[in-house]
């Protein structure tokens, strides 16, 4: 908690929960001196990206449509890391409505990138740069899961939740320097998680290492009752084993993937990556993916649609913001909406009305719908030709400067950054960011790996191989060196 | 001109929860007292169909001879009330549970019972639907108050095709259709408590044209203001058009005070409702004998044959069986089914007694049901039980009584003070007189005081005799065998 107060700086946390955290604490601890830990995610501090549901803990999805609201319920994930003991420390920040990929656009602020106060970056970037001041060189963590990933990189959880709909977890996790998951939609119940595009909406997973996000998977995975979309099938929890050998894969290096804008560095990176499993014995080829460059689009219009219709609910009747206005009911709606959503809310609802009316409906929804079959249907000609996991870059650069950042709208940005992650989302598959290397900056750069859909144990595994391979520097950060003795006695993997 | 009026039929389904939620459905609850998070759209609260609704449906379709589609979808209808918290209803627009079905109703023409015709009218559709919640206009406090008890109720929305052409061809139809569901037991179908709402959907054009504009009526809340309502607006439009004037594609609220239709408030043009399928519930997949896997878990789906086996005797079944087993006139048939417990009342009295049912079901619908609905009371509130008026029956046949005595006997009964039927009888004396001398006596006292009617009847007028007859039932107060009489002043006229 004394770690989360000193790098409030990075505005990772929306709500931290002194309060019940220290109890939960308490009770792990009676609970492990009886010898009864709920277990293995007993005691574990963790964070939740601010989209989840928390009974008794302000739930505002960094919108003014739900500053104070407090729900009083928990979303299933919440629920099941509860059960199994975990210590909620807090919410973590995000974009508005997990909408943008830069944790920029809520209205708590923009989160920063822990990096930024990193030993490596500043020895890279800032004798570099101009500026005097330190202030204006801080780069995103990437988004919409921005402040759970800067928490788990700067150490003040374990573990965190975020949501994926089109990168959200995967994009921060790679700019963040963590392990990002998004597992197979369909995996992990989303009952109680505000929801971006029901379609293509998963929690996602942040941790350290890729044995935790193994265990936390394995205490999230499973059937819901309360999530029609869930599998009925039981999800057996698994252990990655130590020793991993990737001979008998084939990786697919799709072309497309080899974006506009891509860096020579993660270019070159994402090459060298290729090369350590072909050095392994493993058989790399070049496949394509036809469609990937319409998923931006076609994402636009589906999203777009489904967020006009998500948002339907915030009236200000029930919960929630309520304007003051009292002339009629439908003037009420309107200046609700108004003041309590952002520009980015507002222009998706907007656009997704548009795509959905009647004259419209067929030239843009049903056409979107359409592409993304295709889309879906690459990676399925391709993983049904004997590929079994798919290696490309997460993101197209290492992160940028804030102020640079902005420069570009959100819809801008959100096209630009999502090109390598999206198409993974209409295809419901599941995907794994791993920080790779450092940047010439001294920034992250993460590669990501996508697998058959459920087949999550398999794309961890080879995940961890390829982790121990790139053996990926810590972060060096001063905050966290002050906090030395405590935090490095939990340093260790929770495995 | 041509009248064609379509009718839309929303019935509530008899559940004990919610079509997508687990609250109760209860009618006339404290408000806001069923209202689960789900219903009240708390961000992140997810559908989750229910199954008995699903059965319901399928039920009513069979029943209404429709196909049922295997696989059905759900799909979200957006529109800003107040009583409608997500902003969109959960409803089946592309793909219904069941299509293409008929309903036989009959009508009396010319009010003439005995003379039915039978008619049919095309169901095009059944959809499960949720209802949404109720408003009051609080006009006083510009306020208006929800309650959202109702809201998430599950609905069978029947939609019938333009076959009818006047107020009682649908009030006949929507008659037959609510007693169908009274005995499936898919809906209780009571209009009073808003189980049944019916929209009417009426237009005229002259023969050989194509169909006027059609204008929708609603707000019409009992069946008898069904007929007045369509018939109204039939009315209107011919004198709107015969006056050069021309028919609004509008909704039309029934004023049953004033017994005519009004337009309801501008709803500023007309509704995109900007359907969309809705993305957290599954394609609903029905199975039957042929198509269930038979490892399926029976709990985990609905099989159109096991419900198909089950379905109860439809009205019209029943009505014809009643016919064949008792020997009664069609149009009896349909009294007895139209009003509650009247056909369970008759198998009783017939169980108990040696008359004829072509005797009794004069009794049942004359006396028993004109003095029902005199008193305002339903068959299960008769003061006189089955068993009594069998008892009385028997008298009747066993002539210890007249018919006129057993009306007298009746006329007691009703007083409900608990006496029997023999002991009424002896109380007032009601027996028919057995000796043969007594009778004789009378009926010579009487053909000595009417020698004008005697002297008719020897010339020949032998209907002067039924004059006689009564006269010696007067004097016996009712207590003489009307066949005997005749009997005995025959024979003493003729000497």
């Amino acid at each position: 908690l004394s770690l989360i107060r000193s790098t409030a700086f990075l505005n990772a946390y929306v709500t931290v929960a002194e309060e019940t955290a220290l109890k939960q604490a308490e009770e792990s601890e009676k609970r492990y001196r009886r010898g009864q830990p709920l277990g293995v995610l007993d005691g574990i501090p963790i964070a939740v990206k601010d989209n989840f549901n928390t009974a008794g803990i302000e739930t505002t999805c960094a919108s003014n449509m739900l500053k104070g609201y407090i729900s009083p319920y928990n979303a299933t994930v919440v629920q099941k890391l509860l059960d199994q003991g975990a210590v909620l420390l807090g919410k973590t920040n995000l974009d508005e409505f997990a909408m943008g990929s830069g944790s920029t656009d809520g209205i708590f602020g923009p989160v920063r990138n822990p990096w930024s106060y990193s030993r490596q970056y500043k020895e890279k970037t800032l004798p570099k740069s101009h500026s005097e001041n330190e202030e204006s060189n801080w780069v995103i963590t990437g988004g919409s899961s921005g402040g759970s990933a800067a928490a788990v990189s700067s150490f003040t959880c374990f573990a965190a939740l975020g949501s994926d709909t089109g990168g959200s977890t995967r994009n921060p996790a790679a700019h963040c320097g963590v392990v990002g998951l998004k597992p197979t939609y369909g995996l992990i119940s989303r009952h109680g998680l505000i929801p971006l595009v029901n379609s293509m909406d998963v929690p996602g997973i942040l941790t350290r290492c890729v044995d935790d996000a193994a265990v936390v998977l394995g205490s999230l995975a499973g059937h819901d009752p309360k999530d029609s979309t869930t599998i009925q099938d039981t999800f057996k929890p698994f252990e990655l084993p130590n020793w991993i050998d990737v001979s008998k894969l084939c990786i697919g290096i799709p072309k497309e993937y080899h974006a506009p804008g891509l860096s020579s560095e993660i270019l070159a990176l994402w090459s060298k990556a290729a090369d350590l499993f072909k050095d392994a014995g493993a058989k790399v080829i070049e496949v394509s993916l036809p469609h990937t460059r319409y998923s931006i689009v076609c994402y636009h219009v589906l999203c777009t649609a489904e967020v006009a219709s998500n948002m339907a609910r915030f009236d200000g009747l029930e919960y929630g913001y309520r304007a003051d206005m009292n002339k009629s009911t439908e003037s009420m709606y309107a200046a609700t909406r108004r003041e309590g959503f952002n520009d980015v809310v507002r222009g998706r609802i907007l656009s997704g009305n548009y795509f959905l009316l009647k004259q419209n409906y067929e030239n843009y929804f049903i056409k979107a719908q359409k592409v993304r079959r295709l889309i879906a249907n690459d990676f399925v000609n391709v993983f049904g030709s004997g590929v079994d996991i798919l290696l490309t870059p997460t993101t197209l650069t290492d992160a940028v400067p804030y102020m640079e950042f902005i420069k570009e709208d959100n819809r801008t940005r959100s096209a630009q950054d999502d090109i390598l992650t999206q198409a993974v989302n209409m295809a419901g598959l599941p995907a794994i960011s791993i920080p790779t290397a450092l940047s010439k900056r001294g920034l992250p750069v993460g590669l990501q790996f996508i697998g058959h859909s459920f087949q999550e144990k398999q794309l961890l595994t080879v995940a961890k191989w390829f982790e121990k391979q790139v053996k990926f520097p810590m972060i060096q950060l001063e905050e966290v060196k002050r906090h030395e003795c405590s935090i490095f006695q939990h340093q260790k993997s929770v495995t | 001109w041509v009248p064609v009026v379509g009718l839309e039929i929303h019935a509530q389904i008899s559940s004990n929860s919610k079509l997508f939620s687990g609250s109760q459905v209860q009618f006339a609850a404290p408000p806001n007292s069923l209202v689960s998070f789900f219903d009240a759209s708390l961000p992140g609260t997810l559908p989750v169909l229910n199954r008995r609704c699903v059965e319901a449906a399928v039920m009513t379709g069979l029943a209404l001879n429709c196909s049922i589609n295997k696989k059905s979808l759900f799909d979200r209808k957006h529109y800003f009330y107040a009583d409608l918290p997500a902003g969109y209803q959960i409803t089946q627009q592309r793909v219904p549970i069941a299509v293409n079905g008929s309903l036989s109703y009959s009508l009396c023409v010319d009010n003439k019972m005995s003379q039915m015709v039978t008619k049919t009218v095309r169901i095009k559709q059944i959809q499960l639907e949720q209802d949404s919640g109720k408003s009051l206009h609080d006009d006083a406090r510009s306020q208006t108050l929800i309650d959202l008890n109702r809201a998430g109720v599950g609905l069978m929305e029947v939609v019938m095709e333009p076959d009818m052409c006047c107020g009682e061809e649908a009030a006949a139809a929507v008659r037959e259709l609510q007693l169908i569901l009274q005995t499936l037991g898919s809906s209780q179908a009571i209009m009073a408590e808003g189980q049944l709402r019916v929209d009417a959907n009426v237009s005229v054009h002259h023969p050989g044209e194509p169909y006027g504009v059609r204008t929708e009526v609603k707000n019409i809340n009992s069946m008898r203001f069904l007929a007045k309502a369509v018939d109204y607006e039939i009315q209107r439009q011919i004198e709107e058009l015969e006056n050069g004037g021309t028919i609004l594609n509008e909704t039309r609220a029934f004023d049953s005070k004033l017994g005519c239709t009004i337009p309801m408030r501008d709803k500023e043009g007309k509704q995109d409702y900007r359907f969309m399928p809705e993305p957290n519930l599954p394609p609903l997949i029905l199975y039957d004998a042929r198509s269930l896997p038979v490892d399926m878990n029976h709990q985990q789906v609905v099989n159109i044959d096991w419900i198909r086996e089950r379905l109860p005797d439809l009205p019209s079944v029943t009505r014809a069986k009643l016919v064949e087993l008792y020997g009664i006139l069609p149009e009896h048939s349909f009294t007895l089914l139209n009003e509650d417990g009247l056909a369970e009342y008759f198998e009783n009295v017939i169980k108990k007694t040696q008359m004829k049912p072509k005797k009794v079901i004069g009794w049942i619908l004359n006396d028993l049901l004109s003095y029902l609905k005199q008193h305002a009371l339903t068959v299960k509130e008769s003061p006189v039980s089955s068993f009594l008026l069998a008892d009385l029956l028997n008298l009747l046949e066993k002539r210890e009584i007249s018919s006129s005595a057993a009306k007298q006997v009746l006329e007691e009964l009703w007083k409900g003070e608990g006496k029997t039927p023999l002991e009424i009888v002896k109380e007032k004396k009601l027996e028919l007189i057995q000796d043969q001398k007594e009778l004789e006596q009378i009926c010579q006292a009487v053909i000595d005081g009417q020698e004008d009617e005697v002297m008719a009847i020897k010339a020949g007028n032998l209907k002067v005799l039924n004059k006689l007859i009564g006269l010696v039932q007067r004097a016996t107060r009712g207590r003489s065998n009307p066949v005997l009489v005749k009997q005995i002043l025959e024979k003493k006229l003729s000497e």
